[in-house]
């Protein structure tokens, strides 16, 4: 029911939405919440696990029931709390777990069967048989207990993270976080005042306090226009601070276009923040908590800070006949703001037997509520008193069992709050965050007048730390009324008294938990489910471990908590993995090739980041392994152009050059001729091999290293971490040039031909024998040419500053198509290397040796290096181990598969006889067979014999003949010739 | 006879607007790291100062100005923007051509740090990243240099290869920071 002349919206502007397919009105300013209510829609949600009806419990972020899912399609957006979100022209949402609607839930006969579904049902019940659970029994658990649902189809919205950075982060705009904010501005100090808000200034909004003479929200919005004025100041309305983490790390959710129709283009649905404070303020005020007793869940009976919050700041009152009940002076202030605006109140319950008493309305002194009628929604409550109980007609009950300090920030970083008996509550323990001060109700400090007291004070003491001065401030005028709570968790009686509402968690539950030994809070908890999903016990934890405390006859600080989590509440996986969806998960790095790479129908393939050719699909070709074919004996027999500006490339110089790479590799590098290049392979400290690759000098003191493609950073690492930490002494310096060249591969009998014509300089054997490196001038460009071979052909690798690498691509592609070559991709590259046994990643995969590879001789006896000691470990060197063989099929089955698994040719194919496993494999236009390379035990011993190969998976067994693993021109003539 | 033709890292990717922030791919000449050998960072700087008017920069500076600038690259390392550098530093540091290795972009006009604050995870507040100063950080996933080289101007650096995805990544920033108006 609206309430003329209250609240702080705008009557001027009418807003239409839709509500479960039905149009409302309200105006700009109210929630879901508000606006359902003002419509006297009470009914929202239907609980988690028993279907029952449900209304809204609060007015804030807290709420357990009123959850609806927004939007549609790609956009849709569940689990949004009606409390938080704003209507604009044409909100459309619906209520969730309900089936076929809100009003009518067949699934509310979980209700009717609830005697059976108490704490530990699903443990009990369900263990026989086993099979059952996952198949049958969780899957329609699931189905009828829940929360709303994702659409399943991919996020349309944009979600974006930032970062931001501050000398002091105030956590909640009430009256102690704008006076902390307030004062630490006016020092000068850089401040965020951040708030899950629409709109600041906290509970001052929701009552009728005055401060420094003039209503709260007026007081409140003079303070923040100062502060807006501020350039030192940043202003973070619907802003969650959702953690605390080390070294002032503040996670917060700004929650940016859920509150408008016109989200402008670009602009994110939600921001992830993260904040970096030199000092906090936490100023999050004080959560409500209910009264267990029974039916305490009807539509209509909320918390009577939600109650003074409809009424005040939306001009809405939850019902028309409204009666109070609760433990503490805030009765009082409730059943005044309700007469103030003229509605009538029906009774005043308090369960003190000193309670104040009233000369406006009656208080029933030593009264409580214990129990409640009406379908869908509150019709009556009945109250007992020493005289006995009696039937109370009422459609609204604001209850109030005290508040809890919002004491969860404190508690990220494994602090637990200590029990404060004045409050009945837990507050804050002093220092469980560092550099964060907790002032006003956070702080247990719940009137007015301590708030702000508290919020100068915070000020204060964080500007000292800060080395600035504080600015005199006088604290300004308001209520310090008192709190005189008396403990009130739950009402004793029969029927189910709700104390988790998001979990449909009863007291019953917890007291059923604590007799079957369940007494650890955590226990409790797990078995419960109380203090779970999306409201993380908000409304309930604290009750929940008063009632547990009794059940174990123990005290509530001796029963403790559960743990606080971030985040405070829930946060969207879209906005925390914000700009990293698709492609954008990882940053795409492409070679100079790759414009003209796509043009020729090249399919791509991820090397790390890089993206590298797969192979280039021509006019008739209909499968990749034509063109790979085609690719591979054009190599072969006339000229192949290949991309491998990728590969690792480091620029060691200094007077130790030639000592570091002694030490780094295994072979020798300070005895290798300028001019020359050689084969060098790094072990790791474990003695396993690292990586391979070759590495030319240049000069004197200059060498170049290259790595893998997948390696290249990690050997960077590797060279600076036995520089710094084993070898400083040696002065070398290294600096990675991959991305300043662009290098391609020029191979097969025709490809000095090729190059000759584009060098300014002939080649000849005689300055470029196999191996030799130096610089050229290409087409007029100073470059670097190496003799070097990948595919066991006559071959160079041609290096060109990055700018001309698309150019000379292009030429070279052309020039190479004249002599009846042209590009190779990825899968000739592999093909080619196999056919000569050359290794990869696949080989060196990081549990092979030097001697696994048979390359245990270039471990140099003359020198130490990394990982020598460690490669000659008994183990490593043994009779028996997996070693590189090459593999031909030899019967019917001609298929070879990498993964595939070696047995003897009569053993059975079992774990207990595995004799190796394949890693690489092709088929070989040149050979014209399926060639293999594989890891066998002793293998290179036993050259001849026939191996069996299964493949489990695919089931395919082939028969082997083990061979030398360089099938293809063994003598290496080729790559001399 | 052919002659290779030359194409600079955002070539067809830049410049571009969004809102009141322009970003520029900046041709800075030739790019040199240097990097001194063992005691004599002293002595290339030095050298540097007479041969390029520019010092070796400490931690986290720049030294120089438009067309010669050195930026600080890391430990043992900074990068020369602009001039060829003098053979005699060679004497004292491994002097390593890089002019093709890196994207360098500008980023300029109100609103740009809040621009970068959407990518770049440290402190560019005015007060505490001034004119000069540089950074190696992160630009979202990747690795860059960043340097304030204006009031409202930032000089980003991120490898050649990545250029796509520099573009990509400041564009969608660009667009947010614009959206709030």
């Amino acid at each position: 029911m609206r309430i003329e002349g209250k609240g702080l919206i705008d009557r001027s502007e009418t807003v239409p939405f839709v509500f479960d397919g039905v149009r409302y009105t309200g105006f700009r300013g109210d929630t879901l919440a508000s606006a359902l209510l003002a419509n006297e829609q009470r009914l929202m949600g239907r609980s988690f696990k028993y279907h029952r009806p449900r209304g809204v419990l609060t007015a804030g972020s807290e709420e357990p029931n009123a959850l609806v899912t927004v939007g549609e399609g790609a956009a849709q957006n569940p689990n949004v709390r009606a409390t938080m979100q704003e209507i604009y022209p044409e909100l459309s949402a619906r209520s969730q777990n309900r089936w076929p609607s809100l009003n009518f839930d067949l699934m509310s006969i979980n209700d009717l069967a609830a005697p059976f579904l108490g704490a530990g049902f699903y443990y009990k019940t369900f263990m026989w048989p086993k099979s059952f659970w996952e198949k049958l029994y969780e899957p329609v658990i699931r189905r009828a207990a829940g929360l709303g649902a994702l659409s399943g189809a991919d996020n349309v919205d944009k979600y974006e993270s930032a970062y931001a950075f501050c000398d002091l982060l105030v956590i909640g705009a009430g009256p102690a976080g704008l006076m902390a904010a307030l004062v630490a501005a006016r020092a000068g100090a850089d401040v965020i005042l951040a708030d899950e808000n629409a709109r600041m200034g906290g509970r001052l909004l929701s009552e009728t306090y005055a401060v420094d003479g003039k209503p709260g929200h007026v007081w409140a919005d003079e303070v923040l226009s100062q502060l807006e004025a501020m350039e030192n100041v940043r202003l973070m309305t619907r802003t969650t601070i959702a953690g605390a983490y080390d070294q002032g790390t503040f996670a917060a959710l700004e929650r940016f276009g859920h509150h408008t129709e016109h989200r402008p283009s670009g602009a994110p649905l939600e921001t992830y923040w993260r904040i970096v404070a030199k000092r906090s303020v936490l100023a999050a005020g004080a959560l409500e908590r209910p009264v267990a007793f029974r039916d305490n869940d009807r539509p209509g009976i909320m918390t009577a800070g939600a109650v003074r919050a409809y009424l005040n700041r939306w001009g809405v009152s939850p019902g028309r006949n409204v009666s109070i009940f609760g433990n503490t002076d805030d009765i009082h202030r409730t059943a005044r703001d309700l007469l103030d605006a003229g509605v009538h109140v029906a009774a005043v319950i308090d369960s003190r037997h000193d309670a104040p008493l009233s000369n406006e309305y009656e208080v029933l002194r030593g009264a409580q509520v214990c129990g409640s009628t009406g379908r869908k929604g509150l019709e009556a409550i009945t109250v007992r008193r020493a005289s006995g109980e009696e039937r109370i007609h009422t459609d609204c009950l604001a209850m109030t069992g005290g508040w809890n300090p919002s004491v969860h920030l404190t508690c990220h970083m494994n602090g637990r709050p200590t029990w404060n008996r004045d409050i009945e509550a837990f507050v804050p323990t002093p220092g469980a965050i560092p550099g964060m001060i907790t002032a006003g109700a956070c702080n247990g400090s719940f009137s007015t007048v301590s708030c702000l007291r508290d919020g100068i004070e915070a000020a204060k003491s964080s500007l000292a730390e800060l080395g600035l001065k504080a600015p005199k401030t006088p604290v300004p005028d308001a209520e310090d009324d008192p709190y005189n709570i008396s403990q009130l968790w739950a009402v004793p009686g029969t029927g189910r008294a709700w104390l988790d509402f998001q979990n449909d968690v009863t007291v019953k539950d917890v007291k059923q938990a604590a007799t079957e030994n369940f007494r650890s809070v955590e226990h409790m908890k797990r078995y419960t489910t109380q203090g779970m999903a999306t409201d993380q016990g908000k409304n309930s934890n604290v009750a929940a471990l008063a009632v547990l405390a009794d059940a174990t006859g123990r005290g509530i600080p001796e029963t403790g908590t559960t743990t606080f989590r971030p985040p405070y509440s829930p946060i969207a996986i879209a906005a925390l993995g914000a700009g990293a969806e698709g492609s954008a998960f990882k940053p795409q790095r492409f070679t100079t090739s790759h414009p003209a790479s796509l043009k020729r129908n090249a399919p791509m393939i991820e090397a790390g980041l890089w993206y590298r050719p797969s192979y280039f699909s021509k006019d008739g070709e209909t499968t990749w392994r034509q063109s790979c074919d085609r690719e591979v004996n054009m190599v072969r027999q006339a000229v192949g152009i290949c991309d491998v500006s990728t590969l690792g490339k480091i620029d060691i110089q200094g007077p130790d050059a030639g000592a570091f790479l002694d030490f780094v590799y295994t072979n020798m590098f300070s005895t290798l001729k300028v001019g020359r290049t050689r084969y060098g392979l790094m072990l790791r400290e474990d003695g396993y091999v690292m990586d391979d690759g070759t590495t030319a000098r240049l000069g004197e003191t200059h060498y170049l290293m290259t790595t893998t493609t997948a390696a290249a950073g990690e050997v960077m690492k590797h060279l600076e971490f036995v520089h710094q930490g084993l070898r400083p002494d040696l002065d070398v310096t290294f600096t990675s040039v991959t991305e300043h060249w662009a290098q391609f591969a020029v191979a097969g009998p025709k490809s000095r031909e090729l190059l000759s014509a584009l060098l300014d300089t002939p080649l000849d054997d005689e300055n470029w024998p196999f191996m030799a490196c130096g610089p050229v001038s290409v087409l007029g460009v100073q470059g670097r040419l190496f003799r070097i071979s990948f595919s066991g052909e006559h071959a160079y690798e041609i290096a060109v500053p990055a700018r001309y690498g698309a150019n000379l691509f292009d030429i070279l592609t052309e020039r190479a198509e004249a002599l009846g070559g042209g590009l190779y991709g990825m899968e000739a590259l592999n093909v080619l290397r196999i056919e000569k046994g050359f290794i990869t990643h696949a080989e060196i995969h990081g549990r092979t040796t030097a001697y696994d590879i048979g390359m245990g001789r270039m471990v140099s006896q003359k020198k130490d290096c990394i990982g020598k000691t460690m490669s000659e470990r008994p183990g490593l060197e043994e009779a028996g181990r997996e070693r590189l063989v090459g593999l031909k099929p030899i019967g019917e089955s001609k298929e070879l598969l990498a993964g595939a698994h070696l047995y003897n040719e009569e053993a059975e194919p079992v774990r207990t006889n595995d004799q190796g496993y394949l890693t690489s494999v092709c088929y070989s236009p040149t050979m014209e067979t399926m060639l293999g390379l594989a890891f066998l035990a002793d293998g290179p011993d036993r050259y001849g014999e026939i191996v069996k190969m299964v493949d489990h998976l695919r089931d395919v067994t082939t028969l082997c003949e083990v061979v030398n693993p360089v099938f293809f021109d063994p003598e290496g003539g080729r790559v001399r010739g | 006879m052919d002659k290779l033709i030359a194409k600079t890292p955002c070539d067809g990717l830049l410049p571009l607007s969004v809102g009141t922030v322009k970003l520029s791919e900046e041709d800075v000449g030739a790019i040199h790291s240097i990097s001194p050998y063992k005691g004599k960072q002293k002595a290339v700087s030095e050298a540097m100062k007479v041969a390029h008017g520019m010092a070796y920069p400490s931690a986290n500076r720049s030294t120089g100005k438009a067309g010669a600038r050195a930026v600080w690259f890391g430990p043992a390392h900074a990068m020369m923007m602009g001039p060829e550098p003098d053979p005699a530093l060679s004497e004292n540091a491994a002097i390593v051509d890089q002019s093709d290795a890196w994207a360098v972009v500008r980023l300029e006009g109100a609103g740009v740090e809040d621009v970068l604050a959407r990518v770049v995870p440290v402190d560019l507040r005015k007060a505490q990243f001034k004119r000069g100063h540089t950074a190696r950080t992160l630009l979202f996933h990747m690795t860059a240099s960043i340097t304030r080289v204006g009031e409202n101007a930032f000089q980003i650096m991120v490898f050649r290869s990545m250029a796509g995805t520099l573009v990509h990544d400041l564009k969608r920033a660009m667009e947010g920071v614009a959206a709030r108006g």
